[in-house]
């Protein structure tokens, strides 16, 4: 799923990456390509995780694990860097989440009455980014969809994806309506579809990939 | 710190410092993650046993990082968050009842905290319309057509905050992403104390590279360095 996300990036972007598997997507850039990766904190221009040892503990990301900063990087305060956000700065956000609808409805934050761990920067990101990609498992533990007609948690933020990467299958949203672009070539549309708790247009040419 | 002149009477050590603090009062924090919090203030705040007190800040760090070591011990009534996810007993506490959590997403509650250092009573933000526990109990406002709410601001009565180096006026810089909240934080308390890693004298800090003018800051100690182990180690 990361390799599938480093394909959306492409130099010169801000690139804003969620805790988890959105982390891992730098590992699959080509190591020339400049992109400047953003973090809540106040990091504009995060390198690689620092060898063992070799860790500063006054230079985390947003989750509080050590980064390196790359050539031109910079430092600023909370505010400013979601003011990067709210005004349309960051490029792109790839974050994980719980649930998303087929009119590109993200909810990510909260599980009432069970997981409560908060929103963090989720609803900025979601909702000014200027693209949003959703990396997540298709369906749960229990294998129930995670793309759902309606969220039945509460929302991060509404109509924000533009595209979902899952370990089945990519979608695009495009006006509010789920259309599949690809799926792996060990899956089916067929398949696709019974694990989406939603309908969906399925692109002309769908293309098979491995990833 | 040797001969370093006190010029302006703001460096102080610990225990001046804990002068400040009581039961049941607002204490806002700097730090992301405990990555920026002042680790001597916290020790001494759990040393002094507070209770019932609000704590404002961007988490609840971790059990055993950061303000986390306060929240976990049960000293708070009420946080001001975006996040609690990494620090289970929070969500522990606040599941029991023991602990109420207001929830600001993460940069409306920085600019919150701005706004309260900025002397400005409440922002409009557009962030959070979609859900119902954000806009629960918040006034909207609808500017030039556009839906916002109103967020009000914050300040606290004492601001702790952690700097890399001071002046003897208080002029604070940070050390890389260790900055976070803090200079923002700096600014919003009614008293604010500053725990730094070294003190220079006046002048040694070029003024363009000052990021919080000692304007704002009224009391600045000596750290005694982070007495946590990071999540990482």
């Amino acid at each position: 799923m990361a390799r599938r996300a480093a394909l959306e990036i492409s130099p010169g972007m801000v690139v804003n990456l969620g805790i988890g598997i959105p982390s891992l997507v730098p590992n699959f850039l080509p190591p020339d390509m400049h992109v400047m990766f953003h973090a809540e904190n106040g990091i504009t221009g995060m390198g690689a995780t620092p060898h063992a040892g070799e860790e500063d503990e006054a230079l985390c990301n947003a989750g509080g694990f050590p980064v390196t900063v790359v050539p031109g990087a910079s430092y600023c305060d909370s505010a400013t860097a979601f003011g990067m956000i709210r005004r349309g700065r960051v490029d792109l956000s790839i974050l994980g989440s719980l649930q998303v609808s087929g009119k590109g409805d993200l909810a990510n934050w909260i599980i009432p009455g069970k997981k409560v761990p908060g929103m963090g920067g989720a609803m900025e990101l979601a909702s000014k980014a200027k693209k949003l990609i959703v990396l997540m498992s298709h369906t749960d533990k229990a294998g129930n969809p995670k793309i759902v007609d309606e969220c039945t948690l509460p929302l991060t933020s509404g109509r924000c994806v533009d595209l979902v990467i899952t370990d089945l299958a990519v979608f695009k949203v495009s006006n509010q309506k789920l259309i599949l672009i690809e799926h792996r070539n060990t899956s089916s549309v067929e398949e696709v579809a019974a694990k989406t708790g939603c309908t969906f247009e399925v692109q002309d040419n769908v293309k098979k990939v491995a990833y | 710190m040797g001969k370093l002149a006190n010029s302006f009477h703001k460096i102080a050590a610990l225990n001046q410092a804990m002068e400040y603090f009581q039961d049941g009062m607002t204490i806002m924090f700097g730090g992301f993650g405990g990555v920026g919090s002042p680790p001597a203030l916290i020790g001494a705040i759990l040393e002094k046993d507070l209770k019932e007190l609000t704590l404002i800040g961007n988490d609840t760090g971790f059990p055993e990082i950061g303000i986390g070591k306060i929240v976990s011990r049960g000293m708070a009534r009420k946080v001001i968050v975006s996040h609690i996810g990494s620090n289970p007993v929070a969500g522990k506490l606040m599941n029991e009842g023991l602990l109420e959590v207001e929830f600001s997403p993460q940069g409306t509650l920085a600019e919150r905290i701005r706004a309260g250092g900025m002397g400005i009573g409440a922002i409009l933000v557009d962030i959070g319309l979609d859900n119902e526990m954000v806009i629960q109990g918040k006034q909207q406002f609808i500017l030039n057509g556009r839906d916002y709410l109103v967020e009000p601001a914050l300040t606290a009565e004492v601001s702790i905050v952690y700097a890399r180096k001071a002046d003897p006026y208080g002029n604070l810089i940070y050390d890389k992403s260790a900055r976070n909240t803090n200079p923002l934080v700096a600014m919003a308390g009614n008293y604010t104390i500053a725990e730094v890693e070294e003190i220079v004298p006046l002048g040694a800090l070029n003024p363009e590279e000052i990021v919080t003018p000692g304007v704002f800051v009224d009391m600045v100690i000596p750290t005694c360095g982070v007495n946590w182990k990071w999540a990482w180690e």
